[in-house]
């Protein structure tokens, strides 16, 4: 079963980061992303570009909307994901555990919903 | 043998069930995949008791019997729903294969489902309202009409809660399954938490409503010693005391008009001596562990109180050390509010009012009914009549439980009848 991993940072605390800790942070992902290939619960991971890259676009009475932004402002922002295989939910938490984010920010869990077993 | 045969197998399907239903549900659920099926299974099982048990006797081992009468009438329902739909053919396949393989009863894997069962009913991803819910539905068997009302909300608002955990439960894919030794401390702490809330709920309950309530304190003792028992950690043996040193004294904590009667007026004589004793057994027993936590040190508390043959002989200076201890392990104001009180009564009330006002000026507990109370009783024992007064007036209106509200209207009452002495 495949769940998502959405990766909640504080920017200004990541911005805020001197060179040396966010290589090690750098690193830390590094290391955890090539620990999912080698067990095989990696399906898909990408780094976001920052907030401040986001638009977000709606229809609403039939007319396009275009935003600055992103869909909500939050504390921690949408950073990045994983897209990872695992047998169960307490195997995927586990892998969650072991983002390097989960120790300043936040991930959410997401099941993902198999069509097939509709 | 009673005169009506039917009324006799009645009872003895009835016994049966009140003793083994739990544990056959918790069986279904692992065999069938699916807390529903599991359920409908368990009651099509009883149900073919009820029909075969009075001509065939009742079988040698019930428990097996209802488990495999339950497994295959699922199997025979998915059967007839899959001729609707061809997907459900594969899973009624699936399950008559593995029924097939296995030989069920062993007593080591049936008191293993049931603490999958706790396990998964206790799940930190599920909400906690639903674990309370799921826990008081799924593992003691409580309808959702009476959590509903042990609970004080709708049997609507219970159902919604069990049916959405289920989902999750269901969609997330929660494995039905025994934490591995590294989730065991955080999944443990989320099911301690569970009883832990049952209990409180029973306890604090007002004994007006009690003959009509289901009593949770007891269905949360009876969970503790289950867990006890299948998972003797230090903090479920330290849990298990904690709740039955506080039981002991429930019948003196209200008068017969409901009254609130505090620790120290309590009438000791009639505390639970068995439970008393129980509870410092497994106090010791889990202090010796060295891998003890906040319920232990609690339990040491309470069983301190407990051992005190009258208020006054209270062992104050060891309940503050333990509150020292608490508050290192699990720091928090309303532990230092009560360590504030037990330092009040070793060192003098202004002793503890210094460190009441301190933790107060602090804000965390500026809406905290019992800082306030507690504040109101020291001032009264130092004879500071207005601050006393202002003090209960604020705890009064904070004050949700009526026989609190009474109690704090009584002491207003006495402070006004002290300053008319005068």
């Amino acid at each position: 079963m495949k769940y998502l991993c959405l990766i909640y940072d504080e920017e200004k605390t990541l911005e805020a980061m001197p060179k040396d800790a966010s290589d090690a942070f750098m690193g830390e992902y590094y290391a955890f992303t090539e620990g999912i290939r080698a067990s095989g619960q990696y399906v898909a991971g990408e780094a976001l570009q920052p907030v401040s890259t986001a638009t977000t676009v709606r229809i609403r009475n039939g007319k396009l909307v275009t935003s600055d932004g992103p869909f909500a402002e939050t504390k921690e922002q949408l950073g990045g994901f994983y897209l990872i295989e695992a047998k169960d939910l307490n195997e995927a938490l586990q892998v969650a555990a072991k983002i390097p984010s989960v120790k300043l920010g936040s991930i959410e869990v997401r099941p993902v919903v198999d069509f097939s077993q509709q | 043998m009673s005169e009506h045969p039917t009324d006799a197998m009645r009872q003895t399907v009835d016994a049966v069930y009140g003793a083994e239903s739990r544990r056959v549900l918790a069986t279904l659920i692992r065999l069938l995949g699916d807390f529903d099926l599991a359920e409908e299974a368990l009651h099509d099982a009883f149900m073919a008791a009820m029909e075969r048990w009075p001509r065939e006797g009742v079988p040698h081992n019930p428990r097996a019997w209802l488990v495999s009468a339950g497994r295959f009438k699922a199997i025979d329902g998915i059967r007839r729903r899959a001729r609707f739909d061809v997907k459900l053919e594969a899973i009624a396949r699936h399950l008559e294969e593995s029924a097939q393989k296995d030989t069920e009863g062993d007593d080591h894997s049936v008191e293993d489902d049931r603490l999958r069962l706790i396990f998964i009913c206790c799940h930190p991803a599920l909400p906690t309202e639903a674990r309370l819910a799921l826990t008081l539905r799924e593992v003691c068997g409580i309808t959702t009409e009476e959590i509903a009302r042990a609970l004080l909300t709708k049997p609507a608002t219970v159902a919604q809660r069990i049916v959405r955990a289920k989902g999750k439960i269901r969609a997330a894919r929660i494995p039905y399954q025994l934490p591995s030794r590294e989730e065991l401390v955080d999944r443990l702490d989320a099911v301690l938490h569970v009883v832990y809330l049952v209990f409180n709920e029973g306890y604090s309950a007002s004994s007006g409503e009690s003959l009509t309530r289901v009593d949770l304190s007891t269905e949360a003792i009876r969970l503790g010693r289950l867990l006890a028992e299948l998972q003797p950690e230090p903090e479920a043996i330290g849990l298990l005391a904690l709740m039955l040193l506080h039981e002991a004294r429930r019948d003196t904590r209200t008068s017969p008009e409901g009254d609130l009667v505090l620790l120290e007026e309590q009438d000791r004589s009639r505390w639970n001596r068995a439970m008393i004793s129980e509870g410092c057994a497994l106090v010791e027993r889990a202090l010796t562990s060295r891998r003890f936590g906040p319920y232990t040190i609690q339990a040491a508390i309470a069983a301190v109180h407990d051992e005190a043959a009258t208020a006054p002989e209270t062992d104050w200076a060891q309940i503050v050390g333990l509150y020292d201890v608490l508050l290192r392990a699990d720091p928090s104001p309303v532990v230092e509010l009560n360590r504030a009180a037990a330092v009040a009564m070793r060192d003098g009330p202004q002793y503890g009012l210094t460190l009441i006002d301190a933790l107060l000026a602090r804000g965390e507990l500026a809406d905290y009914q019992h800082a306030h109370a507690a504040r109101a009783d020291l001032c009264r024992r130092l004879k500071r009549t207005a601050d006393a007064r202002a003090s209960y007036e604020r705890a009064l209106s904070l004050a949700k439980q009526e026989p609190e509200r009474r109690y704090l209207s009584r002491r207003l009452h006495q402070l006004g009848a002290e300053d008319a002495t005068r």
